[in-house]
């Protein structure tokens, strides 16, 4: 359980490690945090010859509110996101998924960019990315780009990422109006790796008619999943006319790639999903209405 | 380029247990290595070696983290505390040391001291936790043998021994 001899950079500034990537490519592997990739080359699951360490680049750490969107520098830790108190009130979703990342001492060096840059299909952050639509700030030796949570994860640990890419920060925009936020997660312990999860967004207007969802799915295939045809159900709906068991049920359908493994068949993790899914409705919509 | 750029083995400088170290280490040693193997402090313990079991948690900046899932370089500059660095003067056990004794928090001993670093963490940062917070501040570390009761007795009991003493100095 030793990681194999690579090649450490530590970078002094965020250009520094652009160049770096522009330089070695595929051969290099950026160090955040580490609480996912260390085990995975701790277990030589992968080898990379060079690491670019980018945990000390203060510009990367940190977040900013303003009156549309709360933006997470991408080696901001895990634990910051769940105490900072303005993600609380301006992107309750990204309190509320944190505490279901593994445990204290992970979320403590853990960060949010790693997460949606690692892209586990288990992952809560990638999820909670797409449901509220979020888009990802991404920079290379002389350019930037913003990518679509839509468009970023691609498969199975992959992402939109070019290999001379740095992910430097994740923007949430902010949801107006009435609306609610909920998770809901299986796993066989706390902190565990999910056997299915779901993140909900819901706005309603006046007249409590639907007019915003976001569903996330995790854990459940090989990338996080927006469960989109469910989103396009409800829409312009009342949401006392939505139910909740419907929705949870509308929103795996059709899934052509949920795992099976060791916790469950992919009928099982199916059917997890659709419980989750309404329970996360449930919430969210509850907390919506009383907005 | 910083000296740090493209090297197998750096030279760190850390604090732990309030005594400075200087090392040349290889970029692959994780920190739970280098205290073990360098600084010779065998108290933090390598159980699963992945960040599961939990034994090895150690205060870096009075924050609890894995050291199995840190390299040492990562903690260049920093302070860390092992299960070692916990009693007082004179080898005085801590609040939460004394409580594991007194309620039975261990068997073995394998995974006391990941047990004893993350509760005085959980504790500094919430001094007067519910038995459920307990429960969920304790779950990211393994035990198999005391079936945890003792353990999280030893909290609560560690909890209420600081508030007591707190209180005292109050007076």
């Amino acid at each position: 359980m030793k990681p194999a001899v690579f090649a450490y950079h530590a970078p002094a500034s965020v250009e520094e490690a652009l160049d770096l990537l522009r330089e070695l490519g595929d051969d290099a592997k950026v160090l955040a945090g580490g609480q996912s990739l260390v085990p995975m080359l701790s277990m030589r699951l992968s080898v990379f010859p060079h690491l670019i360490d980018v945990g000390n680049l203060g510009e990367l750490d940190g977040i900013r509110i303003d009156e549309e969107r709360v933006t997470v520098g991408a080696i901001t830790c895990d634990s910051l996101v769940e105490r900072d108190a303005g993600v609380a009130d301006a992107a309750p979703l990204l309190s509320r998924v944190t505490p279901y990342i593994g445990h204290l001492a992970i979320r403590n060096r853990g960060t949010l960019g790693g997460s949606i840059a690692h892209a586990d299909p288990a992952g809560e952050y990638p999820a909670a990315a797409l449901a509220l639509d979020a888009e990802m700030v991404v920079r290379s030796a002389g350019s930037q780009r913003r990518v679509g949570a839509s468009e970023f994860f691609t498969g199975l640990w992959s992402t939109a990422l070019n290999p001379e890419e740095l992910l430097v920060e994740v923007d949430f925009p902010r949801w107006k109006g009435r609306s609610g936020f909920a998770v809901a997660e299986h796993a066989r312990r706390h902190g565990d790796f999910a056997i299915a999860g779901a993140v909900v967004g819901v706005t309603l207007d006046a007249d409590d008619r639907i007019v915003r969802a976001g569903i996330g799915l995790f854990g459940m295939a090989s990338t996080p999943l927006r469960a989109s045809t469910a989103e396009a159900d409800v829409i312009g709906r009342t949401y006392t006319d939505c139910d909740s068991e419907q929705i949870g049920h509308l929103s795996v359908e059709g899934l052509d790639d949920v795992v099976a493994d060791t916790s469950g068949s992919a009928q099982y993790r199916r059917q997890v999903g659709a419980a989750m899914v309404a329970r996360a409705w449930s919430e969210a919509v509850n907390e919506a209405s009383n907005a | 380029m910083p000296e740090t750029s493209g090297v197998t083995a750096v030279t760190i400088e850390c604090s732990v247990n309030g005594t400075s170290y200087r090392a040349t280490v290889e970029a692959r040693l994780t920190l739970a290595d280098f205290l073990r193997e360098r600084c010779g402090l065998t108290g933090t313990h390598l159980g699963c070696e992945h960040g599961v079991c939990g034994a090895c948690t150690v205060l870096v900046g009075g924050r609890a983290v894995r050291s199995c899932l840190m390299f040492a370089v990562q903690a260049q500059g920093r302070e860390v505390t092992t299960v070692e660095g916990l009693a007082g003067p004179g080898g005085a056990l801590s609040a939460v040391q004394e409580a594991f004794r007194s309620e039975h928090g261990l068997q073995c001993g394998f995974c006391t001291p990941g047990f004893v670093v993350a509760a005085t963490a959980f504790l500094a940062d919430n001094p007067d936790p519910s038995e459920a917070e307990i429960r969920e501040a304790m779950s990211g570390n393994l035990c198999r043998c005391t079936g945890y009761q003792g353990i999280l007795r030893a909290v609560a009991v560690a909890a209420h021994a600081t508030a007591s003493a707190g209180r005292e100095e109050l007076k």
